[in-house]
């Protein structure tokens, strides 16, 4: 071996995927993940049955070997109506974690890079929308705009732009003073180069783990709203408002709380386990500490 | 501490005058005319005119708001629209269901967070700490209103212990009161204790492994001693912290858990308004809910100072 050579620091995408392999929660999370994505992405081409149709012959059949999850009070099938509700559930959070990195991380680096009243109206911000329970700002934009799915993302929405403006605040303030930040400077790049260049691929590997939290916690959101009325309308099955139906039923169907309840629990323990494994992965700091 | 103090007191005001403003603005873009409303599609253009007038909404848009909110800090809340009572009457009706409902789900979750994240955090890396993880992680996936569900499938439907839902008011007994609260209460607490137990742990971790720690640990303390009298007094600034941004939390929890158990709270107040279209009260209610979040944040990041010198050293 030659001493002299420089060390190679930098790890190659094989040995990532090697130590990604070794951790359990990724490796779990990720599983999950990807079977619900292929199980929403499925049931765009196939489902077992049509959830559009309504059998009353069928109404209220236990779980069985015709129908793995049972049917509801109008002879849908449940597995297939999980199916479907698992693709309003991914498309609510994942269009809300969007709107809160589109606009909360912009801000966020705006913040760092100008500092001044730009960070002080910031910071004025995020206490504002903070002060607003998500659930709560979701049903006061509801109430003006009427339920519905659209109405659900804007208000998981706006509740994550603030989430995203301080953790990329906060990451992007740590890294100004960095030398290669101060080069960066001295070479006369100017404020927004610089965050664009240097400072977003550095805050990525912590925003991507926010992304999976903020999309855990959108996926109760949405199933909240949803039960409660103000997220995705009938006939689109949700699994909220699958809960929501079953309620009243709850003394002699229980089947049709039990799948909809686990479907949403498994998909938020994926997405947190995943986030859990990513942050080990991508920042190996956090790793000693846990 | 003083210029502390007094420059997350002015934030403070900044805060809710802001708060009020958006809320406001808010329930102006809102479809519908009051005066429409309450007097039906059969009023006449005179009588309509006449209402609007008498409720002050020919006033222009500052006149109103300034109104509102200057009828607020006197504690006039302004008349429903549709009971036709002061909206204060009604808010304070309600609170007496939900404030208890939030309390006693806030002490529920410290009383069995607290001790699991130590015990977690003293068995770090074996397997009752794997475990305990384990249930937390549970705990955070389950949506709240779902274990409602099944609970009152378990405990009122099959073991008929507890009412499944309604509300028999505080006049008809503390105990019958409590509990018919407490599934709602269980059901509000169990996300609140699972994130409260890692933030425990986490902290107390984190605690065990500073200097003072080992200093300690070489003057001869035992592990457990340790544990209790230096790591767990300074792990508990930031589960204090937390517990402060939940009670905000349970707060807003509580208007989805009142629609599972029917529970006559502040989240059932305002769904009723939205859908009468009653805004005065739906304004006035979301204003305390949102003033009470920006308060407790206020009263945590005060006790966090005062305990942490150097935080506000920092800030001034």
């Amino acid at each position: 071996m030659n001493i002299d050579a420089p060390h190679e620091e930098r790890e190659t995408w094989r040995d990532f995927i090697a130590k990604a392999l070794r951790n359990r929660s990724f490796v779990i999370g990720m599983v999950i993940t990807i079977t619900i994505v292929a199980m929403a992405l499925l049931s765009f081409v196939w489902t077992p049955y049509d959830v559009t149709k309504l059998e009353i012959v069928n109404r209220l059949k236990k779980p069985g070997t015709t129908f793995i999850f049972g049917t509801d009070h109008f002879g849908r099938d449940m597995f297939s109506m999980i199916m479907v509700g698992a693709r309003n559930s991914i498309a609510v959070a994942f269009v809300a974690v969007g709107i809160g990195l589109v606009i909360g991380v912009p801000l966020g680096t705006l913040a760092a890079a100008k500092k001044g009243w730009l960070e002080e109206i910031l910071m004025r911000f995020n206490d504002l929308v903070f002060a607003f329970p998500a659930l709560l700002s979701a049903v006061m934009i509801t109430a003006i705009f009427g339920p519905g799915a659209i109405n659900a993302i804007i208000a998981i929405g706006i509740f994550n732009i603030p989430v995203f403006a301080r953790i990329s605040r906060s990451a992007a303030m740590a890294l100004w003073p960095r030398e290669y930040v101060m080069a960066a400077r001295v070479a006369g790049k100017s404020a927004t180069r610089i965050t664009i260049e240097h400072i977003l691929p550095n805050i990525a590997n912590l925003l991507i783990v926010q992304a999976t939290i903020q999309f855990s916690l959108g996926i109760l959101a949405e199933a909240g709203l949803s039960y409660v009325g103000l997220g995705t309308q009938p006939p689109m099955p949700s699994w909220g408002r699958m809960l929501f139906e079953a309620q009243t039923m709850m003394s002699f169907a229980p089947h049709m709380a039990l799948f909809p309840g686990i479907a949403i629990i498994i998909t938020v323990l994926g997405l947190n386990l995943l986030g859990d494994g990513l942050r080990d992965l991508l920042d190996p700091k956090l790793r000693r500490e846990r | 501490m003083t210029y502390f103090l007094i420059r997350r007191f002015t934030s403070l005001l900044i805060t809710l005058a802001l708060a009020t403003v958006v809320i406001f603005a808010v329930m102006e873009i809102v479809p519908g005319d009051p005066a429409q409303i309450i007097l039906g599609i059969g009023a006449t253009d005179e009588t309509l005119a006449a209402l609007r007038q008498q409720m002050g909404l020919d006033q222009p848009l500052i006149t109103r708001y300034l109104q509102w909110v200057s009828g607020m800090l006197i504690g006039d809340f302004g008349t429903s629209y549709t009971y036709a009572v002061p909206v204060w009457e009604l808010i304070a009706e309600r609170t007496i269901v939900s404030l208890p409902l939030a309390l006693i789900a806030l002490a529920l979750s410290t009383i069995i967070a607290i001790p699991t994240g130590i015990f977690a955090a003293s068995w770090r890396g074996k397997a009752p700490d794997t475990g305990i993880m384990g249930l937390t992680q549970m705990g955070i996936a389950i949506p709240n209103f779902w274990f409602a569900m099944l609970m009152v499938y378990v405990f009122a439907v099959m073991f008929q212990l507890v009412p499944a839902g309604g509300f028999p008011g505080w006049q008809a007994g503390i105990f019958v009161a409590l509990k018919s609260l407490i599934l709602p209460a269980i059901a509000l607490a169990l996300p609140q204790a699972a994130i409260l137990a890692r933030v425990t742990r986490s902290a107390l971790l984190e605690s065990l492994g500073e200097d003072y720690i080992r200093t300690a640990r070489a003057k001869g303390l035992t592990r457990s001693m340790v544990l209790w009298r230096h790591a767990l007094r300074n792990a508990l600034i930031p589960v204090l912290t937390i517990m402060g941004l939940q009670f905000a939390f349970l707060l807003a929890g509580t208007i989805i858990i009142e629609n599972v158990f029917y529970l006559p709270g502040l989240g059932r107040l305002i769904f009723q308004a939205i859908t009468q279209r009653d805004l005065i009260v739906v304004q006035s209610t979301v204003v305390l809910l949102v003033a009470t979040v920006i308060l407790i944040n206020f009263l945590v990041d005060i006790a966090y100072a005062w305990v942490d010198p150097r935080l506000h050293a920092e800030r001034s």
